[in-house]
């Protein structure tokens, strides 16, 4: 037990310090720590409304909006926002009730998807860029981009929050919460863009490839502890929080990346929470049985 | 029939009816589905709707909800035009349903059907619990309220629907078809709750439903809708061979079994027919 594996010191203050030198790891944490936690609230929402495949497709079409920025020499995050919002606009003129959107939006995803691989192998730096975009970049983050990721996290969050008591009316008794008069095509638009601008963060941090670590499977597995919703996203942001601090001070100490440390982290959390509340729904039953 | 029943007004004073539609016709732009209706329902009423499938009950239900606007003729909800979004009325939708997967609390949709409207972050309060605890009880489900929504069986499901319209206190409810896919037990069990609703809450309640029978011990008035025409008044008025056949203009037999049970012939073959404006 003598070596320190990876230089992880056994004492985690003197990690922190070791950490907290680096100007490259407050920015990640900084960034990090907003992007969870507008992640875990969005992703309840997300969650609720059956809206995965929607967010997924957001990331791609928004890595076509990226790699276009890269080409122009502008910040990826810009096309990243301008991709996703213009998909995001697009989906929710379809409606909710929409017939084949699934398919609709597989069609153009795949076509994003192939246009964002043009614009990556016209610009001559094509790996570097094409990989932090699928794959994520949080610890290259400018200081400049940490700024605009607070500010924007912020603003969205306090419009979710506005948001809140309709949405969530809307989004689990859609027919009831129409004929009282909410404004179901403004709910569902405001919500497409939220999702967009979460989408375009998470993906400095997660890559376009595995957005559903931040913006799913938080939620699903908060789903599985809390019946109320209120305290469902604070357990979803407690899981984005734990897995994005946890997989920075990891991928710091190890030559692997943050992303995939995130996608381990929450994908581990999802399935001791389906274990045990699986085991628990079984005793119950088999409780039930015997009388 | 505009005398309240159930509250304690002086007898003989007629108080003013909650819905009153005058030679009110339906349908839409391309399609009438019925016309020149008059009816006029007061506080606390217990109404049945029937008719064929496709006859224009859930276009009703749409009308008085502010939702399509009449062809022609006048409607008056509660003194004023039908508005969508007008609280004092409550609404079951029709093969309303949650997702089997839904791990939240019913007490949580029950809330909502009170605060699901106010705009801005704020945590459900103390005065919100309370009302959604005393719309659970009204329809005996207390014991629901912390159970999951998509663990719950039909007839669950059809009392959080009926606690989430009453938790705002409503002057009319709107139910429509909340019997379908409940067996002969619950359904009767569901109508007691109604029922009962009408009678202590002084709700005015519309009930759209396929089969008139398990409804009659409790009814005030029944809205016979079919061929594109209306008939309302107490069951034993508009139930009759002789009131269909005048109004249909067709042999109509309304059969009668020693329970008290009708049957209806005639009018549901000739659906379809005379409809188009």
């Amino acid at each position: 037990m003598g070596g320190l594996l990876f230089g992880i010191d056994p004492n985690p203050v003197v990690d922190l310090e070791e950490m907290w030198r680096y100007q490259f790891m407050q920015h990640a944490f900084e960034a990090g720590t907003v992007i969870a936690i507008l992640a875990g609230c969005t992703g309840y929402f997300v969650v609720l409304r059956r809206s995965a495949f929607t967010a997924h497709a957001f990331s791609e079409i928004g890595f076509a909006g990226a790699a276009a920025a890269v080409l122009l020499s502008v910040a990826p995050i810009l096309g990243l926002l301008a991709g996703s919002i213009l998909g995001g606009l697009g989906i929710a003129a379809l409606g909710r009730r929409a017939a084949n959107r699934d398919t609709q939006i597989g069609i153009v995803l795949a076509f994003s998807l192939g246009l964002g691989l043009l614009f990556i192998s016209l610009y001559s730096g094509y790996e570097t860029e094409a990989y932090s975009i699928l794959f994520g970049e949080i610890l290259g983050i400018s200081s400049g981009a940490v700024e605009l990721t607070v500010a924007a996290c912020a603003a969205i969050l306090a419009f979710l929050g506005f948001l809140y008591r309709p949405l969530l009316f809307a989004s689990l008794d859609e027919e009831v919460a129409e004929a009282k008069g909410m404004p179901m095509l403004f709910l569902g638009t405001a919500f497409m863009l939220i999702v967009a601008v979460a989408v375009s963060f998470s993906v400095q941090v997660t890559g376009v490839l595995l957005i559903f670590s931040l913006m799913v499977t938080p939620a699903a597995t908060a789903t599985y502890i809390a019946r109320r919703p209120q305290r469902a996203i604070v357990i979803s942001v407690a899981i984005s929080l734990f897995a994005v601090w946890l997989g920075l001070f990891v991928a710091f100490f190890t030559p692997y990346p943050v992303s995939f440390f995130i996608t381990a982290i929450v994908f581990g959390l999802y399935l001791a929470v389906r274990l045990v509340s699986g085991g628990l729904r079984w005793r119950v039953s088999r409780e039930n049985v015997r009388g | 029939m505009a005398i309240s029943r159930g509250l304690p007004l002086e007898v003989g004073v007629a108080a003013p009816d909650l819905i009153v539609a005058k030679g009110v016709t339906s349908g839409y732009r391309e399609k009438v589905v019925w016309r020149d209706a008059d009816f006029a329902f007061g506080r606390g009423e217990f109404v049945a709707v029937i008719g064929p499938n496709g006859a224009g009950k859930t276009t009703l239900f749409r009308m008085l909800l502010g939702l399509q606007p009449a062809l022609a003729g006048s409607i008056r909800i509660l003194g004023a035009e039908p508005r969508r979004g007008n609280t004092r009325i409550g609404y079951v939708p029709q093969r309303h349903t949650i997702d089997s997967d839904t791990n939240i609390e019913a007490q949580e949709l029950v809330r909502l059907g009170l605060s699901g409207k106010r705009w801005g972050f704020n945590p459900f309060g103390r005065s919100d619990q309370r009302a959604a605890l005393d719309a659970l009880e009204a329809v005996g489900a207390t014991e629901l309220a912390r159970r999951p929504l998509g663990v719950l069986s039909g007839g669950e499901l059809q009392r959080i629907f009926l606690a989430e319209a009453l938790v705002s206190r409503p002057d009319i409810l709107l139910l429509d078809e909340p019997l379908s896919n409940l067996d002969i037990r619950r359904e009767t069990e569901l109508l007691h709750l109604v029922n009962d609703v009408v009678r202590r809450r002084g709700v005015t309640a519309l009930l759209i439903a396929h089969n008139i029978n398990p409804l009659l011990p409790h009814l005030d008035k029944v809205m016979y809708i079919a061929n594109g025409k209306v008939a309302t008044g107490t069951p034993g008025k508009v139930l009759t061979s002789e009131s269909l056949t005048s109004l249909y203009g067709i042999q109509v037999e309304v059969l009668r079994d020693p329970h008290g049970n009708v049957a209806i012939i005639g009018v549901e073959e000739h659906h379809g027919e005379g409809v188009d404006a």
